[in-house]
């Protein structure tokens, strides 16, 4: 039996809230802390008094990644992922705990690290390579692989600074992507760039992951994830969920992020009709769903209403405009006191990111009886319309609603 | 089958010996890093290189004229301008070695919260840099001393190994403000006043033989001291005060192993408090 490519054995890792420093430590202990070290286990025994600003980031974790396997890891924000990765990475110490790995591993948690503006492609090249960890004679072998790669041939002599963003970015991953490591650990280097770059790194990563060696990828991107690992570690407030086919990993995720989202709850004064209470069925999505929007509305009278939405943009920007009415022709009798309704709305072609809804209730080509001032914040979760592997994100800038496209060849 | 590499990760405990097997492995780094420093250093500069001889000769104009034509600083009997240009070369050295390494650390904070490697190799690249000024400046030094009709000796000999140990006690001082400035961000303010006051304290602008007889030794604590006067008598040919330097080379050498164990005790805690 081989031993595991990546054994992780009951890993803690703590960290310190409201900044860097552990509590009681002033710099005039930390000069003199390297002379003492009689004193430091009564140090230590302080140190534990600062219960409160502590917190851990990763509690006993431990799983097995065996040789050749590709694993994706996943969890909400904060539930431990980077932090897995920078201790496997090396970059930060664990508290608790130990992590052997066999093989040569490279971790590739951002794309372009170190580059230098004032330095040439070709230089920057040689640089990066070094601080991933490629020899001299490595960068050199691969260097022309490199760049045609990355496609900046002509401006190769050019300082990096000079370069389009996307540029940049196409250089900086040719380097990665020429890395060629037994184990390889990528953060989801794919959130940033456009859709055209989003597609080449998944392209090369999969052709990675295919070459037999072994891969722990994180990301947020559940269609990558689906597409890419056969299995997958869920993480949850730095705990392991689930170890497991990737399938149950992800229906597991996406049930823990349907929670119900808290109401709004109406608290300025309004004497006419308004909204009293409103809240999303589920506040998380995925493009195509629907969202169920539970109103209860008050009235002092009898009178006939009508709803109007806009969903706004992260960036404040109305993306979508709908009403029961005038819009969909739709209104319907609220009854003296409090009428209670579900708002269907979708299915919604948006792309992956936060959005907001502000709700009108009206009365129909005439007024306006009351705005909610507070709206209703929902997340699109995950956005490949097409089911493809595509990761459509409303970051790209590049407008948040999809609709089908399809084409025709004439003769 | 090839033997595979194993990483063992665990958590710290107290000190570390340092792993210079693990440096040795990442030399290759360490080169391109300072490489990287020194064609930094000059782009984008109408002037270029030519700073490297600009700035030793401009101070030694201006100390030329306040201490050595007005405040009439003794040179044990040398002209004065070429007296404390052979003191400044080690010591411009010097200053700009420790604020650059000091300032590495944080200033490389995308590094080192983003790929592994040994830390130590970032304050070390940045030492490294300042050595080709060095070697530029001290080339001016030798056409000066033709121009003043000094001549070349073979106390020259000797500058090779005043270097080093000028190298060593930079590189140690610098490793410690390195990781000290990581956590406290005050040493940002501290290292120019620092570096001002070790000047004064340094026999750069007055010769050593300003001091007492009796107190001279204390002087030469101060590593810099002993070097700067060996550099100045390397260059200058005058005799050496062996003595002065034996006292600044174990100095140097305890600055410097303090150094990279104060480093190596803290360096895995960076990523966390960058």
């Amino acid at each position: 039996m081989t031993a595991p490519a990546i054994r992780v054995e009951g890993l803690w890792k703590e960290y310190f809230i409201g900044g860097a420093q552990r509590p009681g430590q002033t710099l005039r202990e930390a000069l003199v802390d390297g002379f003492r070290a009689p004193l430091r286990r009564m140090r230590r025994g302080r140190r534990a008094a600062g219960d409160e600003n502590r917190f851990w980031a990763l509690s006993d974790v431990s799983f097995d990644v065996q040789p050749g396997e590709v694993v994706g890891i996943i969890g909400r924000n904060g539930a431990g992922k980077s932090t897995l990765l920078k201790v496997l990475s090396r970059i930060t110490a664990p508290t608790r705990g130990r992590v052997e790995i066999t093989g040569r591993i490279a971790s590739l948690l951002e794309v372009g690290t170190g580059f230098h503006a004032e330095l040439t492609g070709r230089e920057n090249i040689r640089l990066n390579g070094a601080i991933l960890g490629m020899s001299g004679g490595e960068v050199a072998r691969k260097f022309d692989q490199i760049v045609a790669f990355s496609g900046v041939e002509k401006f190769i002599d050019t300082p990096v600074k000079r370069y389009s963003s996307g540029m940049y970015m196409r250089l900086a991953f040719a380097v990665a992507a020429h890395l060629e490591p037994e184990i390889l650990v990528i953060d989801e280097v794919l959130a940033v760039g456009d859709a055209e770059f989003q597609r080449k790194c998944l392209g090369k990563i999969s052709e990675i992951a295919g070459n037999g060696r072994t891969v722990l990828f994180v990301s947020h991107n559940m269609s990558a994830i689906r597409a890419l690992c056969p299995s997958a570690v869920l993480l949850e407030s730095g705990a392991v969920r689930l170890k497991g086919a990737s399938a149950d990993a992800i229906a597991l995720y996406a049930s823990m992020s349907r929670e119900s989202a808290a109401d709004i709850v109406e608290t300025t004064n309004s004497s006419g009709p308004h909204f009293a209470r409103v809240g999303l069925v589920r506040s998380q999505v995925d493009h195509g769903d629907t969202l169920l929007l539970n109103c209860r509305l008050a009235s002092p009278q009898a009178l006939r209403a009508a709803i109007e939405i806009e969903i706004h943009d992260d960036a404040g920007l109305a993306v979508i405009y709908a009403s029961t009415a005038p819009m969909a022709g739709a209104e319907f009798d609220l009854g003296e006191g409090e009428t209670s309704l579900t708002l269907k709305i979708g299915p919604l072609p948006l792309a992956r990111g936060d959005y907001k809804i502000y709700l009108w209730l009206i009365k129909p080509w005439a007024e306006e009886y009351h705005r909610l001032s507070l709206p209703v914040p929902f997340t699109v979760a995950h956005s490949d319309p097409c089911g493809v592997g595509f990761d459509f994100q409303q970051s790209f800038g590049r407008g948040c609603v999809s609709v089908p496209i399809s084409f025709e060849t004439r003769a | 089958m090839a033997v595979r590499e194993t990483t063992i990760i665990e958590p710290t405990q107290g000190w570390r010996c340092f792993n210079l097997r693990e440096l040795w492995r990442y030399r290759e780094l360490l080169w391109v890093l300072t490489e990287r420093d020194i064609k930094v250093r000059y782009r984008q500069t109408v002037l270029g290189v030519a700073w490297a001889i600009i700035q030793p000769v401009l101070l030694m104009v201006v100390f030329s004229v306040f201490f050595g034509r007005l405040a009439k600083m003794p040179a044990d009997g040398l002209p004065y301008s070429i007296f404390v240009f052979a003191g400044l070369l080690p010591w411009t050295f010097f200053a700009n070695a420790v604020s650059s390494s000091a300032a590495s650390l944080v200033g490389s904070a995308n590094l080192v919260s983003k790929v592994y490697f040994p830390r130590l190799i970032i304050p070390l690249a940045s030492v490294g840099g300042g050595l080709v000024d060095l070697g530029i400046a001290t080339v001016v030094l030798l056409a000066m001393m033709l121009g003043y009709g000094l001549g070349w000796s073979v106390n020259l000999f000797a500058a090779p190994l005043l270097i080093a140990g000028v190298i060593f006690i930079a590189l140690g001082v610098g490793v410690w403000l390195s990781a000290l400035n990581v956590a406290y961000r005050d040493f940002r303010y501290v290292v120019p006043f620092l570096i001002q006051f070790w000047m004064f304290a340094t026999p750069v602008v007055y010769p050593a033989s300003l001091a007492p007889e009796q107190w001279r030794w204390l002087l030469f604590l101060n590593p810099m001291a002993g070097f700067v006067e060996g550099f100045r008598s390397a260059f200058l040919g005058r005799p050496f005060d062996w003595r002065a330097i034996g006292i600044s080379l174990v100095a140097a050498f305890v600055v410097f192993v303090l150094g990279i164990v104060y480093f190596e005790k803290v360096e895995r805690r960076f990523a966390d408090i960058i």
